[in-house]
């Protein structure tokens, strides 16, 4: 067992060392996360305090990323940001990865009128353009935190299914297979413990991979007027806030969020590319 | 002989629909065979021949299409292979496969994959008296304790394939089908992993059924082989016989192609002209062999030929021997 971590740790530094773009994906992460568990305590005003300062100040060394235009500090805002928007993305994968492995993998296990079902839910989804889809149904339950919950992993839930119904049907004839039926495994106990776990190592990477898209979604609902609500801090409606006073040269407002949803994806796909290489080393680039 | 043999297989066919039409595969027609309680029998013949559809079914992994099989007198053939993981001949069949690499669960350490059917089969979940148990299957294939931890990527070609035959004991089945279990490995690991085999049949007394395509190996494990040709047993006798004496004009191609180690006894090659016939939807009146039969005639086409008993216990499906002794000439 001690075996198993040295090798994983050996192979994770040799990635990491190998591959510096990894490991500032990896710190980022951690800094983000950080944000996201203690950002209430750092930021340095209160994210919905009005006139914490002059309107729409530019950067300055008391506001660091300036304020807006009722006067909040846009880097505490941003900072407090960081939750939210981790959140409602964490939340979105974990069930999208749930709903959809599990589906998938049951198609592929089964076949028959079980694959049917799930591949035809997964083509319907696949027919509209995903993000004009969230934005049909955001615009019909309304919104609230949950409902971008739910709309994000619905519209991700076909790249698990499909990913978990492939990966289990390469897996479904193994010799392992087999010698588990011959063990007195039943079908389902087959699936969840012996098929099941081997596919999980494609999963991962998909989601971790799919976390900067979740993000940039969520983001993106709320730029649009389908997602949170202001006077919440979210990266997308501050972007969207600033937008108006691109014009009058007041950038600081929009690309201060806009510079931190980036880095979020940014570093999310970086980190999804290490895992994959680090997980399948063929098909390192 | 004794009057109830341990398998009994009677008229076993295994059809497989082809896909956007109504054609099938005939992948095992009609077969018929018995095993002895202690025995050790071998299937050859090439590849796509049936052999492991076969075994498949006689396994119950596999649901046929026609016909019988009897274990212990019990016709367990019926019984949905979904269902029958759950009876109690499960633990009695059980199989070694081919290529450990393939059969053994990547995520599965040596223990929990010679524990599996321990738990299941056995309903031993009591921690200590698996390990017990374990430990004494592991040492019956000479297998050393300190691997039992290991996952198979961390273990060598023979000590997988130790592994797998550990899975396969672990519940004392009385058959054992092994389905070419030194193919996959090194020429001098095969040697150690047979002579494990013929070892462990002589203390457990299981019956083997030897699935292989190397006839040096059968002959050394088997004391009876079958021989299988298109979905069909053409050739049944006595490992020795068979050997020295084929019957079939199959199986004397197959024996031909044997490599010697002695450069002067240059054998006459039997080269098989043309290809197999198709497995789709082939014709019953027509034997499976004929068009690469060296010897084939006239009535080979009209008559597929019956499995026939041809005195001591060898039996063999050819017209060729009722042609010697009706005198009906060659069509040529």
């Amino acid at each position: 067992m001690s075996t198993a971590v040295l090798r994983m740790a050996r192979a994770g530094r040799y990635v990491v060392l190998g591959n510096p773009l990894t490991f500032g994906a990896f710190l980022m992460l951690a800094g983000l996360v950080t944000l996201a568990l203690f950002g209430h305590w750092i930021a340095p005003y209160d994210p919905l305090a009005t006139a914490v300062g002059p309107r729409l100040a530019p950067p300055s060394t008391t506001h660091w990323f300036g304020t807006d235009h009722l006067g909040r500090d846009i880097l505490s805002r941003v900072i407090v940001a960081t939750r939210l928007d981790l959140l409602i993305a964490i939340s979105a994968v974990t069930l999208s990865f749930a709903a959809g492995s599990a589906a998938g993998a049951s198609a592929g296990f089964y076949g028959g009128w079980t694959e049917r079902i799930v591949t035809r839910i997964v083509d319907t989804i696949m027919a509209f353009p995903l993000f004009v889809l969230a934005m049909g149904i955001m615009a019909a339950v309304g919104t609230s935190v949950m409902n971008i919950v739910l709309t994000v992993a619905l519209i991700n839930f076909p790249s698990y299914a499909r990913i978990a119904r492939a990966e289990v049907n390469v897996r479904r004839n193994a010799g392992y297979v087999e010698a588990a039926r011959l063990a007195g495994n039943t079908p389902r106990r087959i699936l969840a413990v012996h098929i099941y776990p081997n596919c999980l190592p494609t999963l991962i990477v998909q989601a971790s991979m799919n976390m900067g898209w979740a993000i940039l979604s969520a983001a993106g609902l709320s730029f649009i007027g389908l997602g949170v609500r202001p006077p919440t801090a979210e990266w997308g409606i501050m972007v969207s806030d600033g937008s108006a006073f691109m014009m009058s040269g007041e950038w600081w407002v929009s690309t201060f969020p806009g510079i931190a949803l980036m880095l979020a994806v940014l570093s999310f796909n970086l980190m999804g590319d290490g895992l994959r290489d680090l997980i399948d080393p063929r098909r390192r680039s | 002989m004794p009057a109830s043999p341990l398998l009994e297989v009677s008229d076993l066919s295994k059809r497989f629909p082809v896909r956007g039409s109504r054609s099938l595969v005939h992948a095992v027609d009609r077969v018929g065979f018995s095993l002895q309680a202690g025995e050790s029998v071998g299937l050859v013949g090439e590849s796509g021949c049936g052999k492991s559809t076969l075994v498949r079914l006689v396994t119950r992994l596999l649901d046929h299409t026609g016909g019988e099989i009897r274990f212990e007198g019990q016709e367990i053939g019926a019984i949905p292979s979904a269902h029958f993981a759950h009876r109690p001949e499960r633990a009695k069949i059980q199989m070694v496969f081919q290529d450990p690499t393939d059969s053994l669960n990547p995520r599965f350490t040596a223990f929990d994959t010679v524990a599996d059917p321990i738990r299941h089969l056995a309903g031993v979940s009591e921690r200590r008296l698996l390990q017990d148990r374990v430990a004494e299957v592991a040492d019956l294939v000479r297998l050393p304790g300190e691997l039992l931890g290991r996952y198979p990527h961390q273990l060598s070609g023979g000590q997988q394939q130790r592994v797998g035959i550990a899975r396969a004991i672990a519940v004392s089945p009385q058959l054992l089908i092994l389905d070419e279990p030194t193919s996959a490995l090194d020429v001098s690991v095969q040697a150690v992993i047979l002579h494990l085999l013929a070892e462990l049949r002589r203390r457990l007394g299981m019956s083997y059924l030897f699935v292989s395509h190397d006839l040096n190996v059968v002959r050394l494990i088997t004391e009876r082989v079958m021989v299988m040709y298109a979905g069909r047993i053409v050739e049944v006798g006595p490992t020795a016989e068979v050997f020295s004496r084929p019957n079939h004009p199959y199986t004397r191609a197959l024996l031909s192609a044997i490599p010697t180690f002695d450069p002067n006894s240059r054998r006459e090659r039997i080269r098989l002209p043309g290809e197999p016939q198709s497995p789709i939807d082939p014709s019953p009146t027509v034997c499976r062999f004929f068009g690469r039969c060296p010897e084939g005639f006239d009535r080979c086409a009209r008559e597929m030929p019956a499995l026939r008993h041809l005195g001591g216990d060898r039996h063999v499906a050819c017209h060729l021997l009722d042609r010697d002794h009706d005198g009906e000439g060659p069509s040529e």
